[in-house]
């Protein structure tokens, strides 16, 4: 095992000892009558960088989703930060405000500018003045090197823009936790740097962050663990280099090979 | 070779493919079958023209002399409908604008009117958009009403029954459309809700009215609506057909929502979700400018519709635009204008429609401006 995994395993340990950030435990969800998280466990200590990856269908989507309650699981629990999803509607906006989160498609508002795009929230949930939230969009626009497209309309924006001001527009609601959907699927190969890059300077800041996605460099560079799932089961957890240099499954060895090839 | 070819830089294109000839040669003359058709639509297009003017303005007699027994529209008859005598409209055009409205006091129905159409022009001017419209509208409708029924400042009172012509048509219209907008709003939402009740509610509203003409219910706003009341109790007939009016307006409008609420993709949903914006929160800033903006052709579409249909209202004996046009020409004297009269209505009807549509057009290209690079 290399320094750095040694390393890796040290800084969650230390972390671990704080309360989770996110925790799901006996997470189980159906669409209908199929079963697409079987029995999920997974904690995710402050300041921990997870990559979720995963064959497409095999529930890391639908997953990091059940966090901010974008899809609703319907057994086990998930607490976000110690508060428990449940049906009462203030625990929920209690955790939608410290969870940003990154979609695939971007799903930037059109019909507002970037910079509305960014101080809507801060606004209208947490209640800040708009010059004030104009500022700390301008620094975040600032942070993920776009500040000059501040008065432009996303429809203007590249592909790699427009996710950068997505990231930009989840970081203004100053969470404590980003998720991150696949957030550099639907990017062109040349325009999925630049999000990487935004993202690893993010990482680098401290940030809780839980990633689905297929890069496995960036997974290398900044995951402290990497998560497998396959079929709606956590199928493996470890440090970067134990997920792919080390892996024990079938499974896991089937799906590298597979990525692998593909790259 | 293709250096030379690269250094000439773009070239105007030739004269024959631009310009009104170009034009003229594509669309007009470009075969023989072609040039035969626009040839004879041609003629038939300028001899249509050319007879409209004459009987227009040619051959129009455009007043004719009174005597004691009143008009003499024996002129008009010689002319056995080749010119137009819009002598009728001089004569009527009060009666057809304000019905059997005391005609001494025809100025505040006229004012009434002119207040409609300042509060239209207010409210179509985008920078006006803010709350304060909305005191600007009841300030204004305040007036309006006070000036029709009058009882206060010194105006003689003016009981509904004797109001009539295009007040009454724009009171229908716009308190229809102002009504029935938001509440086709609150249906649409609604008809999306997770809700059961609220869901089944909104259906049930949209699909019953909907599936009944529009005259069956301003008859059952006027027959039946008042047998329900207790003994004494009255509702304005006009205010019964307004209710109506909106009730049905507001199933149409509410679907035209809903078509807009169905074209949002779904991440719109899921991102104002996900910043922690609430249900009105996410609706207001969100959902709505974007589904409204997406269905402002088939919303003015069903606006002009309803504008039209408040003439609908001459069945229960309201005395709106068309009505007054009608009853005009009972008169034996004037009797056989029908015409005239109705392309007189129909002008009126014509410009209010096209002004909305024209406006309709300008405003879905500047509120649409984001989707274009």
């Amino acid at each position: 095992m290399s320094a750095s995994a040694d390393l890796a395993q040290i800084a969650s340990a230390a972390k671990a000892d704080a309360p989770p950030a996110i925790e799901l435990a006996g997470v189980n969800k159906w669409f209908g009558a199929l079963h697409v998280l079987r029995d999920v466990n997974l904690a995710v200590a402050p300041g921990e960088r997870v990559v979720v990856c995963g064959p497409s269908g095999s529930g890391k989507s639908t997953m990091i989703r059940c966090i901010n309650r974008l899809e609703m699981h319907q057994e086990g629990r998930i607490a976000v930060e110690g508060i428990e999803l449940s049906d009462d509607v203030r625990a929920l906006d209690a955790i939608r405000r410290e969870v940003g989160m990154v979609f695939q498609s971007f799903n930037l508002f059109p019909h507002l500018t970037v910079l509305e795009n960014c101080t809507l929230a801060p606004i209208w949930v947490r209640r800040m003045p708009k010059k004030d939230a104009e500022e700390l969009a301008m620094e975040l626009l600032a942070r993920v090197k776009i500040p000059e497209q501040a008065k432009k309309y996303p429809g203007q924006l590249s592909g790699g823009q427009q996710q950068r001001v997505a990231i930009a527009r989840a970081l203004c609601m100053r969470p404590k936790i980003m998720l991150f959907d696949e957030p550099t699927s639907a990017l062109d190969p040349e325009m999925i740097k630049e999000v990487l890059d935004v993202m690893v300077e993010l990482a680098g800041t401290g940030m809780t962050m839980m990633v689905v996605t297929h890069e496995m460099g960036f997974a290398r560079q900044v995951a402290d663990r990497v998560v497998f799932m396959d079929q709606g089961e956590v199928v493996e957890v470890g440090t970067p280099d134990q997920v792919f240099n080390a892996p024990k499954t079938d499974r896991l060895k089937l799906f590298l090979s597979q990525i692998l090839r593909g790259h | 070779m293709s250096d030379a070819s690269i250094s000439t830089g773009p070239r105007k294109p030739p004269i024959t493919a631009v310009g009104p000839i170009a034009w003229a040669k594509t669309n007009l003359f470009s075969g023989w079958l072609s040039t035969a058709v626009t040839l004879a639509l041609g003629y038939l297009l300028i001899k249509a023209a050319l007879s409209f003017v004459d009987w227009a303005f040619i051959n129009a007699i455009w007043s004719v002399p009174s005597n004691a027994q009143g008009p003499q529209t024996q002129i008009c008859r010689d002319m056995q409908g080749s010119g137009a005598c819009w002598a009728v409209i001089g004569e009527k055009h009060r009666f057809m604008l304000f019905g059997t409205y005391p005609y001494e006091e025809h100025w505040r129905p006229a004012l009434a009117c002119v207040l409609f159409v300042v509060l239209y022009i207010i409210s179509a001017i985008r920078r006006f958009w803010r709350w304060e419209l909305a005191l600007v509208w009841i300030g204004m409708l305040t007036a309006i009403g006070m000036l029709m029924w009058g009882g206060i400042f010194g105006l003689s009172y003016v009981p509904q029954e004797r109001w009539g012509g295009l007040p009454i048509t724009l009171i229908l219209a716009t308190f229809g459309l102002a009504f029935a907008f938001p509440l086709s709003i609150l249906v649409a939402l609604g008809r999306r809700s997770s809700l059961p009740a609220i869901k089944v509610l909104c259906v049930l509203y949209v699909e019953l009215i909907r599936g009944v003409p529009l005259i069956s219910l301003l008859f059952m706003a006027s027959v039946m609506f008042p047998l329900f009341l207790p003994e004494g109790m009255n509702i304005d007939k006009l205010l019964r057909a307004q209710i109506a009016i909106i009730l049905f307006a507001g199933a149409y409008l509410a679907e035209v929502v809903r078509g807009g609420l169905q074209a949002l993709p779904k991440g719109q949903y899921e991102a104002a979700d996900a910043m922690g914006l609430s249900f009105w929160q996410k609706t207001g800033l969100i959902i709505l400018p974007q589904a409204l903006r997406m269905v402002i052709p088939p919303l003015v579409n069903t606006f002009i519709g309803f504008f039209k249909d408040t003439s609908l209202v001459l069945i229960i004996g309201i005395f709106d635009l068309l009505t007054a046009g009608k009853t005009a020409i009972v008169e034996p004297a004037w009797q056989g204008f029908g015409v005239e009269v109705y392309v007189f209505i129909g002008s009126i009807y014509l410009i209010f429609c096209y002004a909305m549509s024209k406006y309709s057009r300008g405003l879905e290209a500047e509120l649409n401006r984001h989707r274009h690079r």
